[in-house]
């Protein structure tokens, strides 16, 4: 059985190991850090969010400072989906989020039926695209 | 030992007991108190009560009528309030059990601000009921705003009744406003200024203000001396009691229908069933320990790394929300909060955004455990200023909703979306002085409650939405505040293009204000966000953060003239006034979001804008419809919505080249196969073992959690015990720049150095 556990990530249960739900690859052990299996960038701030105004006459401009914030990328080695962003102080190491303890997580699914699709929960809102599509 | 000796051994004790407490000298807060979050044990009362009464359907029906009590009281204050805060919803009326815990809140309105009530109730319940001087009888109200005795901060007022029924006190009501003024250094309510607890104004720890059902004048009007806006303090102190009384008259209603012991038993039925509920739904996630952090930028007074950590623990039924690793309080600046403001911004993540169908009351955060250290900025000491605590507790809240999101995600029941985080700062403006009218005001703009929503794991996030300590609050008329300040928002409620959180969906966006003073000469605006350097959020599953924002000023000119005579030249937005500086003479400049107080000038312009909520998945799974439709909205530009999202569209039509985009996005993921570098290898070259040298920073690094950093690389403290942190004034640091320039100076000129002249 597989557990859905992000929007890019799975874990076997028969194999222990975290998986990437777009190409199926092996990322690493389900008892580690999945981010030791997926390659890393420091992302420029400023390919992700524009100067709106000027940064040859402003100090402050809508784009955050390169040299006070990192933003790392993770991504899936096989099939290069940003699994991750991670914004962090600069040079800090990425941090170990999810730490799954492997044992507890068989016992509770074996409880339970496999899941292929994720569950979103209730709906409370129209389509922000309903009247366009159709 | 017999019997009479332990007898007296027990009397000796009761004695003592009774000694310490008539000579106290003090009655500070009340650590017993103020640490403890959860729900009393049930009461031999409360015991009784349940046993007698066990009908669900009578339960429920009290409860309903109980809720629909507190929509009342809302409503009342709501309409009536005259608090800025009042008319936007940042109220709530709440009511709470015999031992003072808050069972039902208004289903609008800030949850936070009664779920800390509790507190001061039950201080009142400890030391003033059985007090001679004091007492607490029918028809007493009692006040209080001081975050020490339990609060957000001290700019929010509530009102405290007691509730009898034939001489036995059988439940309590309050009614909590966010006043705005309360006499601090700065107007409004919130200085950033605050140096210390005394510059923040009037700090009231519960007192008994009114008696008989009426307000005490002699105390009034100290009150109203305290403040700058007496007018307002008294109707604001009328309107919560008034709204209290008709709580209490709801509630009579009720004990003449079912009586006292119905009353109890459904108050303690309804926290217990939710403690027992929450278990079970915590039980459902995952056992695992999901790490994040937030960046603070700011002080407020000047730019500054500071790290908000967290590690979330699910075992079991247990889930244990651990602090260690934040930045250490700083003793002489005010972002700092007192333990229940951090609990209760974490309690509004779950009744807000995870949990938003069980009762609104104190029960549904009772099993959740926190450990902090005291003396960091998330459990600050009793000395610490705490006036712009919303700046800690809001990136508390953060980082409880980006780690509770990655233990939703595997639950097969969800009672929400999956969120990415939302905008967390109040980007608004803090306004006061004499208005049009000659009234003396402090307060602030509603757009506070404007945040930008986080995406969901199935669409984008909602604009401008709600602020994230409650769902369902207004941004107000901007039309109906400019009968009453003498500034108008020239641009207002647009959105602010480029700003997006990129995503598969991405966050909801925040819109531009832009503002200028015209009928007063004794009016100014402070704002007090962090944001200006980093982004103060996370993007979740590959999604990213909104941007970060300046403060803009133009000085140096009259929009009102300019419009008068030259309409055209004035541009609808900050980047069109900031990048083509269409104002001839003007001075344009940026600031960090953190402004003190500033004394406007007539039709000086001063812009901002709201933020936006996080992103949620990898940009490159974005519908391309989606892209095109932002582009149509005008929420991005054609060149960042290919830059991002690399879709291939032409730009006149806006149709998309499906099989152009596939191409795009497949070339990219291969670029992204290139740059990016193996793990191992990223750390080994990118990471570093202490933090940047030429930047201030506060709080633990990389996965060293058993010291902090205070300000420097050379100020290594222990985590546990981190001491005080004083911050120079940024004023003198300024001097001192200066003074080693003119040194530099006097030096290249060949004269004497300055301190040496005749
Ligand atoms: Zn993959």
């Amino acid at each position: 059985m597989k557990v859905l556990m992000t929007e890019y990530l799975r874990i076997d249960l028969e194999t222990e190991n975290w998986e990437c739900r777009v190409c199926d690859h092996v990322v690493g052990s389900a008892r580690g850090n999945y981010k030791e299996g997926l390659l890393v960038y420091n992302r420029d701030p400023a390919d992700i969010h524009p100067s709106i105004i000027d940064p040859d006459k402003y100090r402050f401009t809508f784009c955050p400072d390169r040299e006070w914030v990192n933003i790392y990328e993770f991504y899936c080695p096989s099939c290069g989906t940003q699994v991750e962003v991670e914004y962090t102080f600069p040079n800090h190491a990425p941090l170990y989020d999810m730490e799954v303890d492997v044992d507890a997580l068989k016992e509770q699914w074996s409880q339970r039926e496999e899941i292929l699709e994720p569950i979103k929960g209730p709906n409370v809102l129209v389509d922000r695209c309903h009247t366009h599509k159709h | 030992m017999n019997n009479e000796t332990t007898n007296q051994a027990l009397e000796d004790q009761e004695l003592i007991a009774k000694f310490l407490k008539e000579t106290t000298l003090f009655l500070g807060p009340d650590p017993d108190i103020m640490r403890d979050h959860s729900i009393m044990p049930r009461s031999a009362d409360e015991d009784r009560c349940m046993e007698k009464f066990t009908d669900l359907n009578q339960i429920a029906s009290i409860r309903e009528r109980l809720q629909s009590a507190c929509e009342e009281g809302f409503e009342m204050v709501e309409q009536m309030g005259a608090a800025p805060g009042a008319k936007w919803g940042d109220i709530i009326t709440g009511i709470y059990s015999a031992s003072g815990d808050l069972t039902i809140g208004s289903a609008g309105g800030v949850l936070i601000f009664s779920a800390l009530v509790h507190h001061p109730i039950k201080f009142i319940i400890k030391n003033w009921i059985e007090e001679k001087t004091v007492g607490v009888s029918e028809g007493d109200g009692f006040i209080h705003n001081d975050s020490r005795y339990g609060n957000v901060h001290n700019t929010d007022q509530s009102m405290i009744v007691p509730v009898f029924h034939e001489g036995q006190l059988v439940c309590w009501v309050a009614s909590t406003v966010h006043e705005g003024e309360n006499g601090a250094i700065e107007p409004g309510g919130m200085p950033s200024m605050a140096e210390t607890s005394f510059d923040e104004g009037l700090k009231m720890s519960p007192f008994k203000v009114v008696e008989n059902y009426e307000i005490k004048k002699d105390l009034l009007t100290f009150l109203q001396n305290s403040v700058r806006e007496p007018k307002l303090q008294y109707e604001d102190m009328k309107v919560k009691l008034f709204a209290c009384m008709r709580l209490e008259k709801r509630i009579k209603e009720v004990l003449a229908a079912d009586g006292p012991d119905a009353l109890t038993a459904c108050l303690r039925y309804t926290n217990e069933s939710v403690v027992t509920e929450v278990r079970r739904r915590i039980s459902e996630w995952p056992d695992m320990t999901v790490r994040t952090q937030t960046i603070m930028d700011s002080t407020l007074r000047e730019n500054a790394l500071l790290k908000i950590n967290l590690a979330v623990t699910k075992k079991g039924n247990r889930l244990i929300f651990d602090f260690t690793g934040t930045s250490p309080e700083l003793t002489n600046r005010a972002i700092n909060t007192q333990l229940p403001g951090m609990k209760g911004m974490v309690g509004q993540a779950f009744m807000n955004h995870i949990w938003p169908d069980l009762p609104r009351g104190q029960a549904g955060l009772s099993p959740v455990e926190f450990v902090t250290q005291q003396g960091t900025l998330v459990d600050c000491s009793y000395a610490a200023p705490n006036s712009q605590s919303l700046m800690s507790i809001f990136h508390s809240f953060t980082v409880a909703q980006h780690a509770t999101a990655k233990f939703l995600y595997s639950c097969p029941d969800k009672y929400t979306r999956v969120l990415a985080p939302w905008h967390n700062m109040i980007n608004t403006f803090i306004w006061g002085g004499v208005n049009q009218h000659g009234e003396t005001l402090g307060n602030l703009c509603a757009d506070l409650n404007g945040m930008g929503g986080g995406a969901r794991m199935d669409r984008d996030g909602e604009h401008a939405l709600s602020p994230i300590f409650a769902t369902m609050a207004d941004i107000g008329e901007q039309e109906m505040n400019e009968e009453e300040v003498p500034f108008l928002q020239l641009v207002s409620k647009k959105m602010t293009t480029n700003t997006q959180a990129p995503g598969k969906y991405r966050g909801g966006m925040g819109y531009t204000m832009i503002a200028a003073t015209k009928d007063s000469d004794q009016w100014g605006f402070m704002t007090t966000t962090q944001g200006s350097k980093v982004p103060t959020i996370q993007g979740l599953f590959g999604g990213y953060a909104g941007g970060s924002y300046p403060l803009c000023k133009v000085q140096g000119m009259d929009v009102y003239d300019i419009l008068l005579k030259t309409p055209e030249m004035f541009k609808h937005s900050i980047h069109e006034i900031m990048n083509e500086q269409p104002f001839p003479g003007a001075k344009y400049s940026t600031h960090h979001m953190g402004m003190g107080f500033d004394i406007s000038k007539r039709g000086e312009l001063y812009m901002i804008s709201q933020g936006s909520g996080g992103g949620y998945g990898d940009p490159l799974e974005r519908d391309p419809t989606y892209v095109i439709m932002d582009i149509e909205e005008g929420l991005i530009t054609a060149d960042w919505a290919k830059k991002l999202y690399k879709v291939e569209f032409n730009e006149q039509t806006l149709v998309v080249d499906a099989e152009a985009t596939e191409k795009l996005r497949a070339e990219y993921r291969a670029l992204r196969k290139k740059q990016g570098v193996p793990y191992a290898e990223f750390v080994k070259s990118h990471v570093k073992d202490t933090p940047p040298e030429n930047i201030p920073f506060y709080g633990s690094w990389n996965d060293d959690l058993d010291s902090v950093y205070a300000g420097s690389i050379h100020d290594k403290r222990d985590a546990k015990n981190p001491g005080p942190i004083y911050v120079t004034h940024p004023k003198d640091v300024r001097i001192s720049e200066l003074e080693a320039e003119l040194v530099e100076v006097r030096k290249q000129a060949g004269l004497p150095p300055a301190n040496e002249r005749k």
